[in-house]
């Protein structure tokens, strides 16, 4: 049967749509049992303390308290909260408590009751007396400090990834090709900045949150608004010390992700209050707790050191990474490589390349993953270097990169040694130049009344799923009417999975959309999925659906032709029936559905996993226009324009959206949103008054075209999108402000008053 | 305390806690399409209207309510599934988790502004936060809603 694409590439309603836009209960809290106990976490004030007596006696006289945990309530086997596929990267550093407290919001206790009144006040009413220590709070002197974040002996590094408790390294490396140092010496020119990103929060509207019931088998039943299920089966196994054959992970809709629900921030507190009580327990977070003790982006500063030739051919790219992980080690190893891996390949000139990186432990709230994984850091890092690198030139900042992009066809030794086979970069640069209005732009307008408005360019890339390594897996059934059931293991967030595999599905299958109808997740039921991150979604599980669909026709084309009386390769099959090649006889799909549910041996399922040895990247350009008020700094974001390279697009609805929304994201990044510390290290940015996300009248104008490759590993050609669409903005709008004003903000937010300093300063 | 409340053209009593806010209370009464997305009145999650009028509902205390009413999308759904056919039909309900705050909002100022330019649209919303669109497709069906239904209802406008 030939595939086509019909619903593929076509702009579909999600399937779930018109229960989402009229409100039903469909998220965690709202289907959580009523008779929930209420479980809360008591947090430390301290940045680091270790906690010397702990009383609880007044707390659980509270009526209504059912119970209060403390650290000798809870096992005391190591373990980590980053999903990822085992034996993880991060270290397992983990207690569900712990005796020492390492950033301020740290747990120290859980408290779970039957009413919010009753925990609160019992919160209150926990007695703890601490031992004050000296803080780890600046990244930039906590490697080899002699204050430890984590000193203790049963910390454990399951991969070898330059890790190291005793210096207070969560990971450290050195990766090149070529002799960087030499070929710098041969450049003509060679600039070396230093670049500052914070600890963005991924913000999603719906907070961390879970609930916990037992079943009728003496099982946990976790249900969870995570992008992880099948992770959090074995992180809540892991943490609890008990068998996965215990633990069964339900997702219901997601209130949205971007990362922050690749790690499992809440669910271990509701976990261990239903495996030790019995009783059904949820947790809300609160957005306080969500801005301050959860996972958020990892602080990076990082050193460009570029060398080019006078006609603006780089030569040389030399990147230091130094990796703010926090606390605890969540995804601080794997992070740190994207800062490296997904900037430098973007310039396929170079002789040479080295990164070197450092991810060290803070007392500070734990880092994790947010879309673009490090990729978003390195890439306003080495993107702001080109820019500086033109300026100084005197070269466009477009015309420099037409010189030194990345190509179809062109080797990437700082991309794990793949090739980009399917690059559409160059066409992503020459649209987004015209659909922006490039040469009118650049650099600098005078407007005339003391504002001027300037252009920025950046370009980006990212991976689609992780090579050699995830595994996407779906199962189809054939069902009676001949209607089918695709489950996957894959999390909808709502980004639409559910609805783009189901896509995919209804094309290899020649069906329409409706006649697939979706499941998931359930670990108990659907098949193996790593999980819904690393931009692999479209691409490893879409490969699944395909795979999944060859080995179901196969199967429907055997009992098609039993029916039929003939051998499997005498019929063929074209999605509404199985005949004859030679035009004798035929069977409905209906009929073979049907007939199926009786006297039958043979299962119309088929299951397939998916792992790919590419992770094949897509591409974008993005653009961007600032007017700033040269008396006060105020920058404003006038225009965006981008043009993307994923490959086909599978539902172009839904990958504008991801598009635009990714950019608002980046903006946010580049303009607005910033993590700071007291200096006894508390968060000030603790509530969305302070952590400033942007609304609708800050993103300015956003427009997105596409310019597709064709990837031919991916389903109908496709690439990912979901990340990397967040990576240019801050890089695009730095460089913009820097024509404007002359003043390179180095460090993210690029605020009215950094701009102002800059600019009186000189 | 006992308050009485018409709650989606339902009238009835119930017995609150003197400090519980009415986003509490209607859920408590099935109103799940209300959600908490903060605690400090950014986000617009919690949109209902109070005697016909848009209000935070994680700010006002239920007992504010008492004599009145209070809408909730379950309240207008027939409305909202119909611009909500427009806003799913740009893919821009995304995670839908605020949805139903902007529905709201964007259906009272359906009744209160007639032809809304851009600018004037966005300065309604603005208090409307979400994390996943951009804004972009929500403004387009926005816009496309208003212009198709500019005719049927431009004659009870403002």
């Amino acid at each position: 049967m030939e595939r086509t694409a019909k619903v593929v590439g076509s702009p579909v309603m999600k399937k779930d749509a018109m229960a989402l836009v009229t409100g039903k209960p469909v998220y965690t809290d709202d289907i959580a049992p009523k008779d929930c106990l209420v479980v809360k976490v008591l947090r430390s004030p301290h940045a680091h303390a270790l906690i010397e007596e702990i009383r609880t006696e007044g707390a659980k006289k509270v009526p209504g308290i059912v119970t209060v945990l403390t650290w000798e309530d809870v096992p005391d086997k190591r373990f980590t909260m980053a999903g990822q596929s085992y034996p993880e990267p991060s270290p397992y550093d983990r207690l569900i408590l712990d005796k020492r407290v390492r950033f301020v919001g740290d747990a120290v206790a859980i408290v779970a009751g039957e009413t919010e009144a009753a925990v609160d006040r019992a919160l209150k009413l926990i007695k703890v007396k601490y031992q004050v220590l000296e803080p780890v709070l600046d990244f930039r002197t906590a490697k080899d400090n002699p204050i430890l974040v984590h000193p203790e002996e049963n910390w454990r590094s399951l991969c070898p990834v330059g890790a190291d408790n005793q210096r207070n390294l969560c990971a450290s490396g050195c990766e090149k090709d070529g002799d960087v140092e030499e070929v710098l010496k041969r450049c003509d020119y060679v600039i070396e900045r230093t670049y500052h990103t914070k600890a963005n929060q991924q913000a999603m509207m719906e907070t961390f949150r879970a609930f916990t019931t037992m079943d009728t088998y003496g099982r946990l039943v976790v249900t969870a608004s995570t992008q992880v299920p099948f992770h959090v089966r074995r992180i809540i196994a892991h943490a609890l010390d008990i068998p996965k054959a215990k633990v069964r992970v339900l997702k219901p809709r997601i209130g949205g992700g971007f990362g922050a629900k690749q790690t499992v921030v809440a669910e271990v507190y509701p976990a261990i209050v239903t495996w030790l009580t019995g009783r059904p327990a949820k947790i809300v977070y609160s957005r306080y707790e969500s801005q301050i003790a959860s996972s958020p982006r990892h602080e990076m500063e990082m050193k460009v050191r570029l060398g080019a030739d006078k006609d603006g051919i780089v030569k040389a790219i030399d990147l230091y990474t130094l990796s703010n992980t926090g606390a605890f080690g969540e995804h601080g190893p794997t992070t740190v490589g994207l800062s490296g891996h997904k900037s430098i390949p973007l310039y396929a000139k170079a002789e040479a390349f080295r990164f070197t990186y450092d991810v060290v432990y803070t007392n500070r709230m734990s880092a994790g993953a947010y879309r673009g994984y490090g990729a978003t850091q390195g890439l306003f890092a080495v993107e702001s270097a080109v820019n500086e690198l033109a300026d100084l030139l005197h070269m466009d900042p477009v015309a420099l990169r037409e010189k030194n992009m990345v190509k179809e066809g062109d080797y990437m030794p700082a991309y794990y040694g793949e090739t980009a086979a399917s690059c559409a970069l160059d066409r992503c640069m020459a649209r987004v130049k015209e659909m922006f209005g490039w040469e009118e732009k650049y650099p600098v307008r005078d407007m005339g009344n003391g504002k001027v408005r300037a252009a920025g360019v950046a370009m980006s890339m990212q991976g689609s799923a992780i090579s050699g390594l995830d595994v996407g897996s779906v199962t189809i059934k054939l069902n009676d009417d001949g209607f089918y059931s695709l489950m996957i293991g894959a999390a909808d967030m709502g980004t639409g999975c559910d609805t783009t595999l189901a896509q995919v599905a209804a094309d290899c299958l020649c069906c329409d959309l409706d006649n697939i109808i979706v499941h998931g997740v359930d670990t108990d039921i659907s098949p193996y999925d790593s999980g819904s991150y690393a931009s692999s979604t479209a691409y490893l599980t879409g490969g699944a659906v395909v795979k999944t669909c060859d080995t179901l026709i196969g199967r429907i084309l055997e009992k098609g032709a039993e029916y039929l009386g003939v051998s499997a390769d005498q019929v063929e099959f074209d999605g509404k029936r199985v005949y004859r090649l030679d035009g004798s006889g035929e069977i409905s799909l209906k009929d073979i559905g049907n007939r199926a549910m009786c006297s039958n041996g043979y299962a119309l399922e088929a299951t397939e996993s998916n792992t790919s040895p590419v992770s094949p990247p897509p591409f974008m350009v993005g653009m961007a226009e600032v007017e700033v008020d040269l008396e006060t700094g105020a920058v404003e974001l006038l225009d965006y324009a981008a043009v993307v390279d994923c490959g086909t697009p599978l539902n172009p609805n839904l990958t504008r959206i991801q598009t635009e929304g990714g950019l608002a994201q980046g903006i946010g990044m580049a303009l607005y949103e910033d993590v700071t510390y007291s200096p006894k290290g508390q968060v000030y940015e603790n509530s969305l008054m302070q952590y400033k996300i942007p609304t609708r009248q800050d993103v300015g104008t956003i427009r997105v075209e596409f310019e597709s490759s064709y990837e031919k590993t991916g389903p109908f050609g496709a690439k990912s999108i979901g990340e990397v669409v967040i990576n240019t903005p801050s890089p695009a709008i730095a460089s913009a402000v820097a024509h404007a004003t002359g003043v390179y903000v180095r460090e993210l937010p690029i605020t009215a008053e950094k701009i102002y300093r800059g600019m009186t300063s000189r | 305390m006992e308050i009485t409340v018409t709650l989606n053209g339902k009238r009835l009593k119930a017995e609150i806690d003197p400090g519980e806010l009415l986003l509490d209370f209607v859920r408590r009464q099935g109103c799940y399409s209300v959600k908490r997305g903060c605690e400090t009145s950014n986000c617009g999650l919690c949109t209902v209207w109070l005697d016909g009028t848009p209000v935070l509902s994680c700010s006002t205390l239920a007992a504010r309510a008492d004599g009145r009413e209070v809408t909730t999308l379950e309240g207008v759904e027939k409305e909202a599934a119909a611009f909500g056919r427009y806003l799913a039909g740009e893919g821009a309900e995304q995670c839908g988790f605020c949805s139903p705050g902007l529905i709201m909002n964007v259906l009272a100022m359906e009744r209160e502004l007639s032809r809304p330019t851009e600018e004037e649209i966005k300065e309604y919303l603005a208090g409307n936060l979400c994390r996943c669109t951009g804004y972009m497709g929500q403004l387009r069906a926005i816009e496309r809603y208003l212009n198709e239904r500019g005719g049927e209802t431009d004659g009870e406008n403002g």
